[in-house]
């Protein structure tokens, strides 16, 4: 028997076959995670008692079918929204107990007592568009990250970080331990002196 | 001078390629790993609308997906131009919206069942009507934390 070696397997074609594996896997892989408004719904439980708001703590914000802004009676354009919006939240109108320490606004009493009882209702008609609802919700969040920006500035000044890089740092998984219990009550401080309160009216129907 | 002759040898070794297939299958098993695959076929046009306020949705295995948009091109012939919800792989109506989550929720571990999120992947140009019947759906079942998720961009893309 004549003893005969294998013939060595010929192995260039091997670095191509890999490259094609890498390429599909290369194209399929998506490694970026999605973003977006954050929104909690209210729960279906009937409210037997709604808590009485006065009117100058309300900050009515209305869209139409036309994706008009009607804001606090008057229209707006959208681009204004959001400065108004800080008018409001940042007013502080209120007397005695419910007066605004922090507040930076003009103090005028038509507008909202203090952040903590300042309410923004949004309502939005059946034939809005979502992107202009998007951009809507997009602004009052802005005007909320604002002021919390400063407020955050303001108590925590040699952390060097905004209160929206934090929030975004606390929410990182790979933030570690220690830093997230570090950085929780400076974060829930700051959610307390301006909550968000955005209500949101059923839609209403066009005709 | 025929000592010279071995050094003068002008042109180059040929550089070896024997460790490029080792780099590209470490290449390949990076991606490999990393790789999720798309879990559902979008049935639907979906161009999500422009914000700068957002926040990230990280750890997908308690996430849920909703779809909704008109469907795409090549089911408009059979399902028409008005905007539907799409779940997983099919369309469905309003009502299919709470089976769906509960579903869901029971398919999950039982310590992530009471932190999940409904991811509201929503086309643009849809109408808010059909988004409010999402919601009312949701709040049925008690599904109350929601994402609006969007494209991160300015917010006046939104207003053409």
């Amino acid at each position: 028997m004549a003893r005969r070696s294998a013939p060595e397997v010929n192995a260039g074609s091997m670095a191509d076959i890999a490259f094609l594996l890498l390429i599909f896997f290369l194209v399929t892989t998506t490694i970026e995670t999605d973003s977006g408004l954050n929104r909690k719904l209210p729960p279906m439980e009937d409210i037997i008692d709604p808590p009485i708001i006065k009117e100058r703590n309300i900050f009515t914000v209305v869209v139409n079918k036309n994706n008009d802004l009607l804001v606090e009676e008057k229209p707006m354009q959208i681009d204004e929204l959001r400065e108004a919006a800080v008018t409001f939240l940042d007013n502080g109108g209120g007397k005695g107990e419910d007066a605004c320490s922090f507040c930076q606004g003009e103090r005028d009493p038509n507008s909202s007592d203090n952040p903590e009882k300042a309410v923004i209702s949004l309502k939005n008609d059946r034939e809005t568009d979502y992107k202009v609802y998007i951009a809507v919700q997009n602004e009052l969040v802005a005007a909320y990250n604002i002021l919390r920006n400063r407020e955050f500035a303001r108590l925590n000044p040699n952390l060097g970080m905004s209160f929206v890089e934090a929030d975004r740092k606390y929410s990182d998984p790979r933030t570690s331990l220690s830093q997230k219990e570090s950085l929780k009550p400076k974060l829930s401080e700051v959610k307390a002196l301006f909550p968000q309160k955005l209500s949101e009216a059923e839609p209403s129907k066009s005709n | 001078m025929s000592k010279f002759k071995k050094k003068k040898s002008g042109d180059l070794p040929a550089i070896s390629t024997a460790s490029l297939p080792d780099i590209v299958f470490m290449l390949l098993f990076f991606f490999m790993v990393a790789t999720v695959m798309r879990d559902s076929t979008l049935m639907v046009k979906n161009t999500l609308p422009a914000a700068d306020q957002v926040q990230k949705l990280d750890k997908k295995d308690r996430v849920m997906y909703i779809y909704a948009g008109k469907p795409s091109q090549r089911y408009q012939e059979k399902f028409g131009t008005q905007p539907k919800i799409q779940l997983n792989d099919k369309f469905a109506t309003v009502q299919d919206v709470g089976a769906f989550v509960l579903a869901e929720r029971a398919a999950k571990r039982q310590e992530l069942q009471n932190v999940l999120t409904t991811s509201l992947k929503v086309d643009g140009d849809t109408k808010m009507g059909l988004i409010s019947d999402i919601k009312q759906e949701l709040r049925k079942v008690n599904a109350l934390k929601i994402n609006y998720t969007t494209r991160t961009g300015d917010y006046t893309q939104n207003l053409d």
